[in-house]
């Protein structure tokens, strides 16, 4: 095959290694760039050019940021405390359980094409993550750092989940339009809401796969909080003998 | 009639601001590099359209550099201090989720009520960008709200804007990048590349063995280049229409939409999907980059199985 043809993947092998020797991130993606543009034989001012036309082409990926000061404010009055206490009332509330249900919401929600009703920003960082570890101190006590974090990035896992396996079934969302657009291209006519109605056996499947993981989340975080205290009270001990 | 641009301005005029009050913050660690990064980046949305795309370009290059030098700050500890934010919580109580759900409900009122919006014959927002536009709304509309409510001055709002900000650091515009890196990958052909290379590793007598490389090559290509919308176009040309549709005569709506959930299962394992998943580990203040990841890769793994198999098992029979 001729070489022209896998030059331009230098790009795609620079992402891999960069990401692979933890690189910069950004770094990693200017490289690419530059690496698949001038294995594609462009000049390098022509490879920067695009790479700038491109950035400001797609600004307004970056516009979710002015949410920032508002989430600050309210943060600064106790938004995040507010969340922690309203769930500590909560009886029978547990971080899998709660995090179970704002799956099940935002699934439920980007179904009806409300995608914008989540997102890391608006709602995982000042309250779904609050809520999550305010039911496990409710439960366990103060949590060590390491059950913390997992906490979080579960918080995290759910918003996407939910999301990804949600917006399919709505019939205007982009992902929809998409693969109606590539097969119209290819000469083959779909009906949109058939396209939507096969994304829900994998939707559904996605419910039953994360659900029985978040609730089994519960028992994991037990049983990492006795096992840091122990670990706490042997070196305790340790310390202590002469 | 308002535009996107409306929001770019706005954007621009609170980025500029952060640089200013960064320089003004004496004593902090690497004061100058962080008002240098959001100057730049407040000149990219003020004046992005009449700079030109080499300048722009630099301009990138500017970004990446002080980026990459240094360490990322410390992160620094929650907003104000404690006993104003227990004082707060039990003062305004559900009022603060009430304020914090302003701007998606804006953001989703909009998109759907103000469509239609118009002054005499010319609509009032540019109907194609009206998503974007009525977010930047809904923040502007809660931003006062709150500072109402909360009895705070603006400058206030902003210094807690540009602490956060800090704390995400660079992870905020790497969605961009990528954005952009996804649209110099097209322009060099990288698809064509890799449909070129599927085309000739593949055995193509074997129906599961098909669904199986669609799938997982849609995964797969998903991770590498951190977006499924990439990758689509690119699986279906190569291996779905080709094999399943025409070679199998498989449906090409189930295709199609499991096809992407496919994809979808890659997004949630690469941090080149970084919006997703590395955005949330600076914002959550995680210290490990993969943390968010990590929980999320056992679903994603075990979907993928699970959309192999239902391709299979429904692609061929309806």
């Amino acid at each position: 095959m001729a070489i022209a043809t896998w030059l331009p993947l230098v790009g795609v092998a620079v992402v891999a290694v960069g990401f692979l020797i933890r690189l910069n991130p950004m770094l990693v993606v200017l490289l690419a760039a530059l690496g698949g543009g001038l294995g594609a034989g462009f000049p390098i001012l022509k490879v920067v050019a695009a790479l700038g036309h491109a950035f400001n082409e797609n600004r307004y990926v970056t516009l979710i940021w002015l949410i920032l000061p508002v989430i600050g404010l309210l943060e600064r009055h106790g938004l995040q405390e507010r969340a922690r206490q309203r769930i500590a009332r909560l009886k029978g509330a547990t971080t899998g359980r709660l995090l179970l249900v704002y799956m099940m919401l935002r699934q439920a929600t980007a179904a009806l094409g409300l995608v914008a009703l989540g997102g890391h920003p608006q709602m995982v960082r000042p309250m779904v993550a609050p809520m999550a570890e305010g039911a496990a101190e409710a439960r366990l006590g103060v949590l060590p750092d390491k059950v913390r974090h997992l906490i979080r990035a579960h918080a995290a896992g759910v918003d996407n989940i939910g999301v990804f396996f949600g917006e399919d079934i709505f019939i205007a969302v982009g992902s929809i339009l998409l693969i109606h657009g590539v097969l119209q291209g290819a000469g083959i006519e779909v009906d949109p809401l058939k396209l939507s109605g096969w994304a829900a056996p994998s939707a559904a499947a996605a419910l039953i796969v994360h659900g029985a993981r978040l609730l089994r989340l519960d028992r994991k975080l037990a049983r990492q909080v006795a096992e840091a205290r122990a670990a706490n009270r042997t070196s305790l001990e340790a310390q202590e003998a002469p | 009639m308002i535009r996107l641009d409306a929001a770019y301005l706005t954007m621009g005029l609170l980025l500029a601001a952060y640089a200013l009050l960064g320089a003004l913050d004496r004593g902090k660690p690497n004061r100058w590099r962080n008002s240098l990064f959001f100057a730049l980046l407040a000149a990219s949305f003020l004046i992005g359209d009449r700079l030109g795309d080499l300048v722009n370009g630099l301009l990138v290059i500017g970004l990446v550099a002080l980026a990459a030098i240094g360490r990322r700050a410390p992160t620094v500890r929650a907003a104000g201090d404690e006993p104003l934010r227990l004082a707060g919580a039990l003062r305004y109580k559900d009022r603060l989720f009430l304020l914090a759900l302003i701007t998606p409900a804006v953001a989703l009122g909009g998109a759907v009520l103000l469509k239609g919006a118009r002054i005499g014959s010319q609509p009032l927002f540019d109907p194609k960008q009206i998503t974007v536009i009525s977010l930047a709304l809904g923040v502007v509309i809660a931003f006062l709200a709150s500072l109402i409510v909360l009895r705070e001055r603006p400058v206030r709002g902003v210094q807690e804007g540009r602490r956060l900000m800090e704390s995400v650091g660079w992870a905020a515009i790497l969605p961009q990048m990528l954005a952009a890196l996804g649209a110099v990958f097209a322009l060099a052909g990288v698809g064509h590349s890799v449909a070129v290379l599927l085309g000739q590793v593949l055995p193509v007598d074997n129906r599961f063995a098909v669904v199986c490389a669609y799938t997982c090559g849609m995964a797969l290509f998903t991770v590498m280049v951190g977006n499924a919308f990439a990758a689509f176009p690119v699986m279906t040309a190569a291996i779905g229409l080709p094999l399943i549709v025409q070679r199998f005569h498989g449906d090409p709506a189930i295709m199609g939409a499991i096809g992407m959930l496919s994809g979808f299962c890659g997004t949630l394992l690469t941090p080149m999907a970084a919006n997703f998943n590395l955005v949330p580990v600076a914002l959550l203040e995680l210290p490990d980059r993969w943390a968010v990841i990590r929980a999320q890769a056992p679903t994603a793994l075990v979907m993928l199985a699970v959309n192999t198999g239902l391709m299979y098992a429904l692609v061929f029979r309806f």
